[in-house]
C-alpha cells in the first residue's frame, strides 16, 4: 500500500490488537464467540447422534429430562425432544445452521450495502440521493415487519430466510459506509490520490475502502448478532427454516408446546445457547465500537 | 462606602479522584452600588469560573475551596441551597456569551420569562405578561406583546441577547455578571448592547461585572478594572489610573497588545510565551516565566498589595508611573 | 404549517402507491398469484376459473389498475377460512392489538423515562451502569425467548400470571378492552412488558443520551442562573428538549411495536391481527394475508406521517421550515 492511504486516524492492526486484548469483557466475548463456531461447525463430527438421521432416533426415547439413558446405553446428558432426538445433538446442529445463516447473510449483506454505500458516496448527486431515499424508505420499515413480508410471499426455505436478511440489513451498511466514506472522501490523502491521478475505482477500493473497514466491522458484528436472533425469531414462528433444518429458533419453538407440562428443557436449552451467541457478538460489536472508535 | 458584592480570597478547584486543578487561586474584588467593574484577563485566566463560583452554579468536579463571596455583606457561599436559588436570578443575574445558546429553542419567550418571573414571585399569567412586555420594552425590543409569542430562533442574535438582558433586569437585580455578552455579535450591535447594558445599570444602581478579554471595550464602559492571570487577580483598581499606569508587568503587557488609535502600522507588542496550564504553575508568582522584570524574589508568591487607597497589585516589583 | 402538512400528505401518498406496486408486484410476479388468492384445496378447473375470475389473464398493469382500484373501495377479498371480508376480520382484531401496543408503549415510557433521566443525572454509578446493561440487554434478546422465561417462570413455576388469552372484557363504544377488568388487566401485564421492552431500552437510551447533551446546556444554566427551581427546569427546561427525540423514535418504533406484536401474540395466544396472521399462515388463508400486508404497510405510512407532523408541533424549529441545522 502506497504512504498515502495510511489512516490518519486509527492505529495500526498491531496496536489496535494490543487495546483488544486489554479489555477483558471484548476477549471473553470473542472467546465464547469462537467456542460456538467451533462447536456449532463441528458438530457432524461431536455431536452423539445425528437427530435427523431417522434410523438413530428412537421415538420411544421421547421427552426425556437430561441425564437419562437410552436402552443402547447411549446417554441424554440434555434429554430429548417430543421425537426422541437427543437435545445435545439437536442443538450442536442447530447451533451450526443459525451460525450459518447469521454469517453467511451477514457478509452478503455487507457485500451489497458497502458497494451501494461506496457508489452513493463517490458519485454524489442524484445517484447518492436516490440511493439513500431507498436505504431511507427501508429503514423507516421495522426490519421484522419487511422479513415476515418477504417470508410470507417467499416460503420456508435456508435460501430463502438468507434472501430476506439481506434484503433487511444492506441499508444499514449502506449508510454507515456512506457515511464514513464522505468523510474519508474528503480527506487529503484521497486528494492526495486524485493528484497522482489514480482511477476512481482504484481511489474507492484502495484508499478508501480500507479506512471504511473499522467501522463495517463493527456494523457487521452487531448486524450478524441481529440476523441470528431475527432468523430465531421467525423461525419459532414457523416462517423462517423449514423442519429439516431445525435451527435454534425452531427447536425452541418445537419446545414451547411442552413448556406447560414443566419440560422445560426443550426449549430453554436452546434459548440460553441462543442467548450466549447473540449477547457475545454485542458485546463484541460494543466493544469494537469503543475500541476503534469508529463515527458511529 | 460599603460594596455591594465583596470576593475575597476565592479558591476554586476541580476534585477529580485522581488529581485536583486548582482553577482559582485567590481571587479578590469588589463592586459598589452602580459601578461598573471591567474582568479581563487572557482565555483560560478563570474569568467565567468566577462568575459562576459567586453564584454558585459550578458544575461537578468544580467546586469552591476557599474564600468569600459577601452580598451586602452577607456570606453566600454558607447559604442552603433553596436561600441560593433565591439569590439567583434576583439578586445577582447574569448574562452569558453566546446569546444563540442561553434562551431555550423549544420554550416561547413568554413562558421563558414567565418562569424567570414565578422563580421570585407569586403571580398571575397575566400579571407575568404585563412585566415580560415592559421589561421586553424597556431594553429596545419592538412590538414586545408579539415577540412574547415568538421562539428564540425568530430572533437576531443581537435581540435574543436584549431578551436575556432583560430577563437579568426582571428582578431588579443588585449585581449583573455579564460573562463577555457582547463576543458573538457583530460589530455594530455590539456598540448597543454596550451602551444598552451601561444605562440601565446607571439608571438602577445596579452593580455590574463585565467580563472580556478585549481591553478596548472595557476602557470605554468600566469604572474599575480588575485583571486576571492564571486563576488569581494581579491588579485592581479605578480603569484610567490602570490603564494609563499600569503596576503589575501582565497590565502593562495586555495594554501594549492592543493596538492603539494613532500608532497604526507599527508593530504590536507581544506578551513572549504562553500563559501555563493550571496543572504546571510556578510555585511562586505564575507570571515570573513570563515577566522581564522577574528576579530571584518572584519565585515566591506575592501577596495583593495597596498601592493607593484604591489600587492594590500583585508583584514584587510594581512598574514605577511612566516606565515601560 | 398547512403548506407543511400538504408536503407531508402527499409524500406519504406517494410512498404507499409505491408501497402497493412493490406488494403487487411481489405477490404477482415472485409468488404465484393464482397460489395466493385461490384456497389450497383448489382442483385445475377451479384454478382456471379463479385465473379467470381474478383476472389474472390480463396484462399485469391491469391487473395493477384492477386491484388498486377495489383497494381504494376497500376491497381486500374474502378470508377462505372465515369466509367473511378480510379487512372486516383486520378490524375485528384490532382493537387487541392497539391495546397491547398501547400498554407496552405506555409501559416503555413509564419505566424507560425515569431509569434514562436518573442513570443521565447519575452517569457514572454502578446503578446506572445496571441500567444501561439492562437496556442493552433487553435491546438485544429476542422477543419470543423474553416471553417464553417469563411464562415459565410466572405463569408455569410461579403460578401467579395467566399465559394464555385476553381474560374477561369490557365493551366500551363497541371496542372490547382487556385492561378495564381486573382479570384482563391480569392478563395484560406479562405481554405488554415483553412487548415493551424493547422501546424501553431505547427510551432509556436516548434519555439519558439527550439527559447528558441537555444539562449541560448554555440554557439550562441560564436558566439555574434566574433561580428558576430544579424541578420546573427539569420537567419543563429539559424534558421539552428531550421528548423530541425520543417521540420522534417512539413514533417510528410503534411500527415496530405492531410487526413484534406478531411474536408475543402468538406466544401469549393474546387475539389480536398479529396471532391472525399466524394463524392465516398457517391455514394458507391467503386473502387474509395479503390483506394484512396491505393494512400494516398503509398503518405505516400514516404513522410515519403522525410522526413527522407531531415533531414539527414540538420542535419550533421544524416547523418553521427552516432549513436550520
Ligand atoms: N470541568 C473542568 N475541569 C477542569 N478544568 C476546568 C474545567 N472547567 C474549566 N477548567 C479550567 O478552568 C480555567 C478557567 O476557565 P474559564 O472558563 O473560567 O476561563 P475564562 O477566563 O473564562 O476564559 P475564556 O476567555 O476562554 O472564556 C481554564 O484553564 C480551564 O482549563
Ligand atoms: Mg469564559
Amino acid at each position: 500500500m502506497s504512504s498515502v492511504s495510511q489512516t490518519p486516524t486509527a492505529g495500526s492492526p498491531r496496536e489496535l490488537a494490543r487495546r483488544f486484548v486489554s479489555v477483558p469483557s471484548a476477549v471473553i466475548a470473542l472467546v465464547v464467540f469462537i467456542l460456538f463456531c467451533i462447536i456449532g461447525f463441528g458438530a457432524p463430527l461431536i455431536a452423539p447422534q445425528n437427530p435427523y438421521d431417522l434410523r438413530q432416533v428412537d421415538i420411544l426415547d421421547s421427552l426425556m429430562p437430561p441425564g437419562s439413558q437410552s436402552y443402547t446405553g447411549l446417554t441424554y446428558w440434555l434429554g430429548t425432544d417430543g421425537q426422541g432426538r437427543d437435545m445435545l445433538s439437536a442443538m450442536l446442529y442447530g447451533i451450526r445452521i443459525s451460525l450459518i445463516v447469521g454469517l453467511l447473510s451477514g457478509f452478503l449483506a455487507l457485500v451489497v450495502g458497502t458497494f451501494v454505500g461506496l457508489i452513493a458516496a463517490y458519485r454524489r448527486g442524484w445517484v447518492d440521493t436516490l440511493l439513500m431515499r431507498i436505504v431511507d424508505l427501508q429503514l423507516s420499515f421495522p426490519t421484522i415487519l419487511v422479513a415476515l413480508i418477504l417470508l410470507v410471499i417467499l416460503g420456508r426455505g435456508v435460501d430463502k430466510i438468507i434472501f430476506a436478511l439481506v434484503v433487511v440489513q444492506w441499508a444499514y451498511f449502506a449508510r454507515t459506509v456512506r457515511g464514513v466514506a464522505l468523510v474519508e472522501g474528503a480527506r487529503e490523502y484521497v486528494d492526495a490520490a486524485r493528484g497522482l491521478r489514480l482511477g476512481g475505482m482504484r481511489i474507492l477500493f484502495r484508499h478508501i475502502l480500507p479506512n471504511c473497514l473499522p467501522t463495517i466491522l463493527v456494523v457487521a458484528t452487531v448486524q450478524m448478532a441481529m440476523a441470528i436472533s431475527l432468523e430465531a425469531t421467525l423461525s419459532f414462528l414457523g416462517l423462517g427454516l423449514p423442519p429439516t433444518r431445525p435451527s435454534l429458533g425452531l427447536l425452541i419453538a418445537n419446545g414451547f408446546d411442552y413448556l406447560q407440562s414443566g419440560r422445560y428443557w426443550i426449549s430453554v436449552l436452546p434459548g440460553i445457547v441462543l442467548l450466549g451467541i447473540i449477547i457475545s457478538a454485542n458485546v463484541l460489536g460494543d466493544r469494537l465500537r469503543d475500541i476503534l472508535n469508529p463515527r458511529l | 462606602m460599603t460594596s455591594v458584592l465583596n470576593v475575597k480570597d476565592l479558591h476554586t478547584s476541580f476534585v477529580m479522584p485522581d488529581l485536583t486543578i486548582a482553577a482559582l487561586q485567590g481571587v479578590s474584588l469588589s463592586v459598589d452600588k452602580g459601578e461598573i467593574l471591567g474582568l479581563v484577563g487572557e482565555s483560560g485566566s478563570g474569568k467565567t469560573l468566577t462568575g459562576f463560583s459567586i453564584n454558585r452554579l459550578l458544575s461537578a468536579p468544580g467546586r469552591v475551596v476557599q474564600g468569600e463571596v459577601l452580598l451586602h455583606g452577607q456570606d453566600v457561599l454558607s447559604l442552603g441551597e433553596e436561600d441560593m436559588r433565591h439569590l439567583r436570578g434576583r439578586r445577582i443575574a447574569m448574562i452569558f456569551q453566546d446569546p444563540m445558546m442561553t434562551l431555550n429553542p423549544v420554550l416561547r419567550i413568554e413562558t421563558q420569562m414567565r418562569d424567570a418571573l414565578r422563580a421570585h414571585e407569586k403571580m398571575s399569567k397575566a400579571m407575568a405578561r404585563t412585566r415580560a412586555i415592559a421589561a421586553l420594552d424597556e431594553v429596545g425590543i419592538p412590538a414586545p406583546e408579539s415577540r412574547l409569542r415568538s421562539y428564540p430562533h425568530e430572533l437576531s442574535g443581537g435581540m435574543r441577547q436584549r431578551v436575556a438582558i432583560a430577563i437579568a433586569l426582571l428582578h431588579q437585580p443588585d449585581v449583573i455578571i455579564a460573562d463577555e455578552p457582547t463576543t458573538a455579535l457583530d460589530v455594530t450591535i455590539q456598540g448597543q448592547i454596550l451602551s444598552l447594558v451601561q444605562n440601565l445599570c446607571r439608571d438602577r444602581g445596579t452593580a455590574l461585572i463585565w467580563i472580556t478579554h478585549d481591553l478596548a471595550v472595557v476602557a470605554g464602559i468600566a469604572d474599575r478594572l480588575a485583571v486576571m492571570y492564571a486563576g488569581r487577580v494581579v491588579e485592581i483598581g479605578p480603569v484610567d489610573d490602570l490603564l494609563d499606569a499600569p503596576a503589575h508587568p501582565y497590565t502593562r503587557g495586555l495594554i501594549d497588545s492592543v493596538p492603539a488609535r494613532g500608532q497604526r502600522g507599527q508593530r504590536l507588542k507581544q506578551i513572549p510565551g504562553r500563559m501555563p496550564a493550571l496543572t504546571e504553575l510556578p510555585v511562586g508568582c505564575s507570571f515570573a516565566p513570563r515577566c522581564e522584570h522577574a528576579k530571584a524574589a518572584c519565585a515566591a508568591l506575592p501577596d495583593m498589595t495597596a498601592l493607593d487607597a484604591e489600587r492594590s497589585v500583585r508583584c514584587f516589583y510594581p512598574l514605577a508611573e511612566g516606565s515601560a | 404549517m398547512a403548506e407543511f402538512i400538504i408536503k407531508r400528505v402527499l409524500q406519504a401518498m406517494v410512498v404507499l402507491l409505491i408501497m402497493t406496486v412493490l406488494v403487487f408486484f411481489g405477490v404477482n410476479v415472485i409468488g404465484n398469484p393464482v397460489y395466493i388468492f385461490a384456497s389450497s384445496e383448489c382442483d385445475q378447473a377451479c384454478l382456471t376459473k379463479t385465473i379467470a375470475e381474478l383476472g389474472l389473464d390480463r396484462p399485469l398493469w391491469e391487473q395493477y389498475f384492477v386491484f388498486l382500484s377495489n383497494l381504494l373501495q376497500g376491497d381486500l377479498g374474502n378470508s377462505f377460512t372465515h369466509g367473511i371480508p378480510a379487512l372486516s376480520l383486520i378490524f375485528e382484531r384490532l382493537p387487541a392489538t392497539l391495546e397491547l401496543a398501547i400498554c407496552a408503549l405506555a409501559m416503555a415510557l413509564g419505566f424507560g423515562l425515569p431509569l434514562g433521566i436518573w442513570a443521565g443525572l447519575h452517569p457514572d454509578t454502578i446503578i446506572s451502569r445496571c441500567i444501561m446493561a439492562f437496556s442493552m440487554i433487553a435491546f438485544s434478546l429476542p422477543v419470543f425467548w423474553i416471553g417464553l422465561i417469563m411464562i415459565l417462570t410466572f405463569s408455569v413455576q410461579l403460578g401467579w400470571m395467566p399465559a394464555v388469552g385476553r381474560g374477561d372484557t369490557v365493551d366500551v363504544f363497541g371496542t372490547e378492552l382487556s385492561a378495564l377488568t381486573l382479570d384482563g388487566l391480569h392478563h395484560l401485564v406479562m405481554p405488554a412488558f415483553t412487548l415493551s421492552l424493547i422501546m424501553m431500552a431505547i427510551v432509556i437510551r436516548l434519555t439519558r443520551a439527550g439527559m447528558r447533551e441537555v444539562i449541560f446546556a448554555d440554557y439550562i444554566k441560564f436558566a439555574r442562573a434566574n433561580g428558576i427551581r430544579e424541578r420546573r427546569i427539569l420537567t419543563t427546561h429539559v424534558m421539552k428538549n428531550l421528548l423530541i427525540p425520543i417521540v420522534t423514535v417512539l413514533g417510528m418504533e410503534f411500527g415496530g411495536v405492531i410487526a413484534f406484536a406478531v411474536v408475543v401474540e402468538s406466544i401469549f395466544s393474546w387475539p389480536g391481527v398479529g396471532k391472525m396472521l399466524i394463524d392465516a399462515i398457517g391455514v394458507l388463508d391467503r386473502p387474509l394475508i395479503v390483506a394484512y400486508l396491505i393494512f400494516v404497510v398503509f398503518m405505516f405510512v400514516v404513522l410515519n406521517l403522525l410522526v413527522d407532523i407531531l415533531y414539527s408541533l414540538l420542535d419550533p424549529r421544524v416547523r418553521l421550515g427552516g432549513n436550520q441545522t
